[in-house]
């Protein structure tokens, strides 16, 4: 009776993998808890292990297999008759109906955006070469040019060093900065956010990293009351030009704990300055003016854009200014603001509405506090219709506030309200379709610009 | 400045290392007796964790589950070993993420744990939660929580209910090396031993917090004496050994029952997988994880006691074959069931209506 071997899924994100190398041959003797095969994600190489007994008949897909699919039958197993499996009386004899192509691992995973439209970032010179590179890529580069320039900036948090990062974005520093620099702390994000907020205090630079954003509520106490306020208690004496970076928002079936988005809140806050990059360029170049900056910085990413490829400038030392947002497509029958995740779906989203012959400008806010409020009102007088979508409650979001600026400030522009395309008023659910169901997507944004416009 | 050894006092040193002077101490532990049944049904539980948890580990790689899914291989005699003493029904529990063993344990149902996996409307948490968030407050198994720490002062909490109430439950407060690093933990330690709440401490200290092995992570690794600077006896346990885990159960059952308040159990343990199924887990070697699965697993070693007690292979293998058949066709069922409705997208938000 043949068990077939399928490529697993070995992240929440992964879609694909490679087979790297394969530790068994054909007609080799597996037991439960072998090493069948290396696979690499886009994040690590994860050993294989099998999971019933049998012998290898065959291998279906050779080492060194780049982009196999989850689910891809990659080795098939002739099983021993002792665990005859009787509630799933064919196991796997003929295809699974189970496959994940029904039930899809990650079906809130975005899809790559197809450069629609764009513009291109007038930080960039005509001219530029450009260098494709990930996110991840991007805020690793970063860090590491921004310790070689300052031996006073260090990067501390969970798994930073000798694992290489939770999410790999420090990958590699511990090998060029030493542990000296690279610091793996315990458990313990309100120490370690303390830790770091009186090295700042004291001078240094430290980058404190989250392993994501949920865990810093944790610390929240040293951002907003040690951090924030540090140089206005002190009258200007006192400063704490630290970074507090990690990933933020929904990740992919991480549940309700593990899946929020805090923008919202640090950007509520005076003293601090919030940012929110989209692609790599960004992350790369805001990255760097937050390292740089005397204040101290909330510095938000996204999991999901971590894997995905931007072009970023091949230039020495590319540092963006903090507080500008970015018109990143032009149009002129709307404007969709948004950051972080969000920017990929408004794209999408104008893309569809291309179609239909509706022109939507995209404005990719950046930063979050300070917040760009020129560019969003000479937009709207622009355009006369403003949509905020954000990867979040609507409740007290980013969006409320742009809704009130542009009605305090450009309510003589407004051909119609503001609206707010957010996700579901409800903690992040598990449950695949009730999690596709909460979170925004391209397709929610396009029905609300229709309706703006009363088509 | 250099770790200075604890202080011995004259008599001979427990089990657990140090005695302090002046002050009661918990009777050292000793392995439980048990009879051929309970220790067949001690068996056949840990085997059912195991089993299930391989079966999450496959429905993961299909990508039938999602997000994060933390595996409990290895650590099956914990869970057991402590829950197996405790009376349902009176006392509770509470642990983190890596929940679907203590669930388990309680006998709860695995067609709905497995459900809940999956994320299908027939799962404990109506497919709401997910593998970190499963409770049954049936069983006062009061979850399955997400941050590291967090339910150890939540099961202070707890605690701090049995003794308001009267009710002589105790808690079980299940939390891993890792945690045993965050400052609620102390905080709790401090208001526990304050006010003598009726609470066993469990740090399953499986070796490593994600990658961070216990010795990079801790100035004191040996965390049974994490509780001493606030009167918590702490005990040093076997935790791959069923007999060990119960025989330190009584112990702490009995000093907590007799109203002296909390007690730490250090259950050293060790996971056979990674930390979620997205570890890598490079940080340790492959020689290492076979060389506690050889020596020391719980199941195995619990195999061996049975045989040695005349239970014959047949009946093991008998055993075997009907934990296959109900993880097998807990996950048919968990496969099968149907996704939650939409309709309960907004349900549960709050109990009222305003």
């Amino acid at each position: 009776m043949a068990i077939e071997l399928k490529m697993p899924a070995l992240s929440p994100t992964m879609e694909e993998g490679t087979l790297a190398r394969w530790l068994v041959k054909e007609g080799d003797s597996v037991s439960s808890g072998d090493i069948l095969a290396e696979i690499e994600t886009d994040k690590a190489t994860m050993e294989f292990e099998a999971v019933d007994e049998g012998v290898i008949t065959s291998i279906a897909v050779p080492e060194g297999t780049e982009n196999v699919k989850v689910g891809t039958v990659i080795a098939l197993i002739a099983g021993e008759d002792e665990a005859p499996m009787p509630a799933t009386p064919t196991p796997a004899a003929d295809p699974e109906p189970v496959a994940p192509a029904t039930v899809e691992p990650v079906a809130e995973t975005p899809k790559p955006v197809s450069t629609p439209k764009t513009v291109a970032d007038p930080a960039i010179l005509a001219g530029t070469t450009m260098a494709t590179v990930t996110v991840r890529e991007a805020l690793r580069d970063a860090m590491a040019e921004e310790m070689r320039r300052d031996d006073r900036v260090f990067v501390m948090g969970e798994e930073v060093a000798e694992y290489q990062g939770a999410y790999k974005v420090t990958q590699g520093l511990l090998d060029e900065f030493g542990p000296r620099r690279v610091i793996d702390t315990p458990i313990t994000e309100y120490g370690f956010a303390g830790v770091g907020t009186g090295a700042a205090m004291g001078g240094l630079r430290p980058i404190i990293e989250f392993m994501t954003f949920n865990f810093a509520m944790q610390a929240i106490d040293h951002i907003i009351n040690s951090a924030a306020k540090t140089n206005y208690m002190s009258g200007g004496q006192m400063r704490c030009p630290i970074v507090f970076r990690g990933p933020n928002g929904a990740a992919a079936r991480v549940g309700a704990q593990h899946s929020q988005n805090y923008a919202p809140w640090y950007a509520s806050v005076p003293g601090l300055i919030v940012l929110s990059p989209y692609d790599a360029a960004d992350a790369k170049g805001l990255l760097k003016a937050a390292i740089r900056s005397e204040d101290p910085v909330v510095f938000l990413e996204n999991e999901l854009l971590y894997g995905r490829n931007f072009e970023v400038p091949a230039v020495d030392d590319y540092v963006l200014p903090i507080g500008k947002a970015r018109i990143v497509r032009e149009g002129s029958d709307l404007t969709i603001v948004s950051y972080s995740i969000g920017v990929g779906f408004a794209l999408e989203a104008a893309e569809k509405l291309a179609g239909e012959g509706i022109e939507a400008e995209v404005i990719d806010l950046r930063s979050l506090r300070p917040l760009d409020k020129a560019t969003i009102l000479a937009s709207l007088a622009k355009t006369n219709r403003l949509l905020v979508a954000e990867e979040g409650w609507a409740t007290c979001s980013i969006g409320s506030e742009i809704a009130a600026i542009c009605m305090e400030e450009g309510f003589d522009d407004l051909d119609a309200p503001v609206m707010r395309v957010a996700n579901e008023d409800v903690p992040m659910p598990y449950a695949a379709n009730l999690e596709r169901a909460t979170l925004i997507n391209a397709d929610k944004i396009v029905v609300a610009a229709k309706k703006m416009l009363g088509r | 400045m250099a770790k200075t050894p604890a202080k011995k006092t004259g008599k001979s040193a427990s089990a657990s290392g140090d005695v302090i002077a002046n002050r009661e101490r918990p009777e050292t532990p000793v392995p439980y007796k048990a009879s051929k049944d309970e220790l067949l049904k001690f068996y056949k539980d840990m085997l059912l964790i195991r089993r299930f948890e391989e079966k999450a580990g496959q429905l993961y790689g299909l990508g039938l589950i999602g997000g994060f899914c933390h595996l409990y291989i290895g650590q099956e005699a914990v869970a057991i070993g402590l829950q197996s003493a405790l009376t349902p029904g009176k006392d509770s529990v509470i642990t983190g993420y890596r929940d679907h063993g203590h669930m388990l344990a309680y006998g709860i149902d695995p067609n709905v744990i497995m459900a809940e996996l999956t994320g299908r409307a027939a799962g404990i948490s109506r497919g709401k939660g997910g593998s970190m968030h499963m409770f049954s407050t049936e069983h006062k198994f009061y979850g399955g929580h997400g941050i590291v720490g967090a339910q150890v002062s939540l099961g202070t909490g707890l605690a701090f209910g049995h003794k308001y109430s009267g009710d002589g439950g105790v808690c079980l407060a299940y939390f891993g090396d890792g945690a045993s690093n965050q400052g609620q933990v102390y905080e709790s330690f401090n208001m526990a031993e304050l006010w003598k709440l009726p609470i066993i401490f469990v740090i399953e200290n499986n070796q490593y917090a994600m990658g961070t092995s216990v010795n990079r992570a801790s100035a004191e690794d040996q965390l049974y004496r994490r509780g001493e600077s606030f009167r918590i006896p702490g005990l040093q346990v076997d935790g791959m050994d069923v007999l060990a885990v119960r025989g330190a159960a009584e112990v702490a059952l009995d000093w907590v029952r007799s109203g002296k308040g909390p007690i730490l159990l250090e259950m050293k343990t060790y996971r056979y997988r990674g930390h979620s199924m997205s570890d890598p887990a490079k940080y340790r070697s492959r020689e290492e994880v076979q060389a506690v699965r050889e020596k020391s697993d719980p199941i195995d070693g619990c195999k061996d006691d049975l045989l040695a007690m005349g239970v014959g292979e047949d009946e093991l293998k008998a055993i075997e074959k009907e934990i296959r058949a109900i993880v097998n066709a807990s996950a048919e069922f968990a496969e099968q069931a149907p996704e939650p409705d939409l309709s309960e997208l907004h349900t549960d938000v709050l109990v009222e209506t305003y």
